[in-house]
């Protein structure tokens, strides 16, 4: 069980920023993120395009946003849950929460706060009549261990970085890959695609474009899909595997059935005194929340955060007197035994 | 400038007529933000999430697709000929009374 006294869900540029401002409280955070890397959407999605409303940055990408977010809050040694999405939020006696993630992974902590943004990322499944049917039975949208592959015959769809990426690897593991995409240009990085042209070339990647898959066939276990190729006669390939490679969504998720109030796909709290949720000890701040004249914005976060924090200290210290301090003024004491601090006037006399 | 009139069918059917500011700087998946109309927008307008993939049902002429849109709805699903992407269909005035289905949620 990990112990901390902030838990924060989603670890995206607000759930980051809170670390620091809990730092600065003397309080524990510890984060959970579905996906495998801290940053949420500025990572996952866009993290080459810029971004030009965050104070004091007239244009920062979103990658480098995230990186100095990490290294800002490197001293206050943050805990990761990441690549795991947390499934179930358990409030016990003492008024503590502890929160389980689909690995079930376990996190107590007297303050949940859910900073999830848009809802944890997960892959696009296509509109295939009996995909499910398959879903692990010989179709996987995320490649956990390719050795499952090998001497497997193998087709993926889709058109982006890890169709292309994952069709050159399985090409070594494989006894065959087939790439099928709708189109005949592909949106990954140049390299990558003139990679897959040489395997196809060699004969080590069959691509089927512009085409699709329509129908998956097969008894339990998937044994063939249908092919679609624009302006020919449906085909059947037989196949033990189907990835689907079509990008990933964000989902509220399990966060839905946690008893929190929702509306609008949001997490309602109620003002922004402290963005307290209707359980009590559970907060929400940036996107994921939702409140009279709200904006989603990165820097509304940041706010957030800090506010969510006095409030959380006041929860997890009762009665303990704190005021806000500055950090020009007070400086940033890292966990890590670090110190930061404004450089001291030197006074002397002339004589 | 002055404000058009935009037509939008829902994913229920229902067609809704709405009024759309030209001098905003507004796209379409942003009118239907504006409007509430279930359009998620999840990406913000990068044409790289498609939440707001819409059919074109009227013979407006529209702006060229970019490469960004159109590999984006290479990727996407229950993509048909006249499939655009809202955030990349900003909104002139030669837009007035043009009609648009919201494409299903992915």
């Amino acid at each position: 069980m990990i112990h901390t006294d902030i838990l924060i869900i989603g670890a995206g540029p607000t759930g980051l920023f809170t670390v620091f401002e809990a730092g600065l409280l003397k309080l524990k955070t510890h984060l959970i993120d579905a996906l495998p890397q801290p940053g949420g959407q500025c990572a996952e999605i866009y993290p080459k395009k810029p971004i030009y409303d965050i104070p004091g940055f007239p244009e920062i990408l979103a990658g480098d946003l995230i990186k100095n977010l990490l290294k800002q809050i490197e001293s206050f040694e943050p805990g990761f849950t990441l690549g795991e999405r947390a499934e179930t939020l358990e409030r016990l006696e003492d008024d503590t929460f502890i929160v389980t993630t689909n690995k079930g992974t376990k996190h107590h902590a007297p303050v949940v706060v859910i900073a999830g943004g848009l809802g944890s990322f997960e892959p696009r499944k296509p509109p295939i009549a009996n995909l499910q049917k398959y879903e692990d039975n010989g179709v996987a949208y995320i490649i956990r261990d390719p050795e499952v592959y090998r001497n497997k015959k193998v087709v993926i769809a889709g058109g982006g970085d890890s169709a292309l990426d994952w069709s050159i690897f399985l090409a070594d593991v494989a006894s065959e890959v087939t790439l099928v995409h709708r189109r005949n240009e592909f949106r990954g990085a140049l390299d990558s695609v003139e990679k897959v042209q040489e395997l196809k070339n060699q004969g080590k990647i069959n691509l089927i474009t512009p085409a699709e898959i329509t129908d998956l066939h097969g008894e339990n276990e998937l044994s063939g899909v249908t092919v679609q190729k624009k302006g020919e006669e449906p085909a059947f390939l037989e196949v033990d595997h189907f990835i689907p490679l079509f990008g990933l969504s964000p989902k509220l998720g399990p966060l839905g059935d946690w008893g929190l109030e929702i509306e609008k796909n949001a997490i309602k709290v109620d003002n922004s005194y402290d963005y307290q949720t209707n359980i009590p000890g559970v907060y929400a701040i940036g996107d994921v929340n939702t409140y009279k004249g709200k904006l989603k914005l990165i820097l509304s976060g940041f706010h957030e955060a800090a506010v969510m924090c006095q409030s959380a200290y006041q929860r997890i210290n009762p009665g303990k007197k704190y005021v806000m301090k500055y950090t020009t003024v007070s400086g940033v004491e890292g966990f890590d035994g670090s110190k930061k601090e404004a450089k001291r006037e030197t006074v002397q006399t002339i004589y | 400038m002055s404000d058009i009139t935009i037509y939008i069918k829902d994913r229920k059917g229902k067609k809704h007529s709405v009024q759309a500011p030209t001098d905003m700087a507004m796209n379409l998946m942003e009118i239907c933000k504006a409007y509430e109309l279930p359009v998620e927008g999840t990406c913000g307008g990068m044409a790289m999430c498609a939440s707001c993939q819409c059919y074109i049902l009227s013979k407006h002429e529209l702006p060229e697709m970019s490469i960004d849109e159109d590999l984006m709805l290479a990727e996407t699903f229950y993509v048909k000929e006249n499939s655009r992407l809202g955030c990349q269909i900003p909104i002139t005035e030669n837009l007035n009374e043009l009609y648009i289905e919201l494409a299903p949620e992915v």
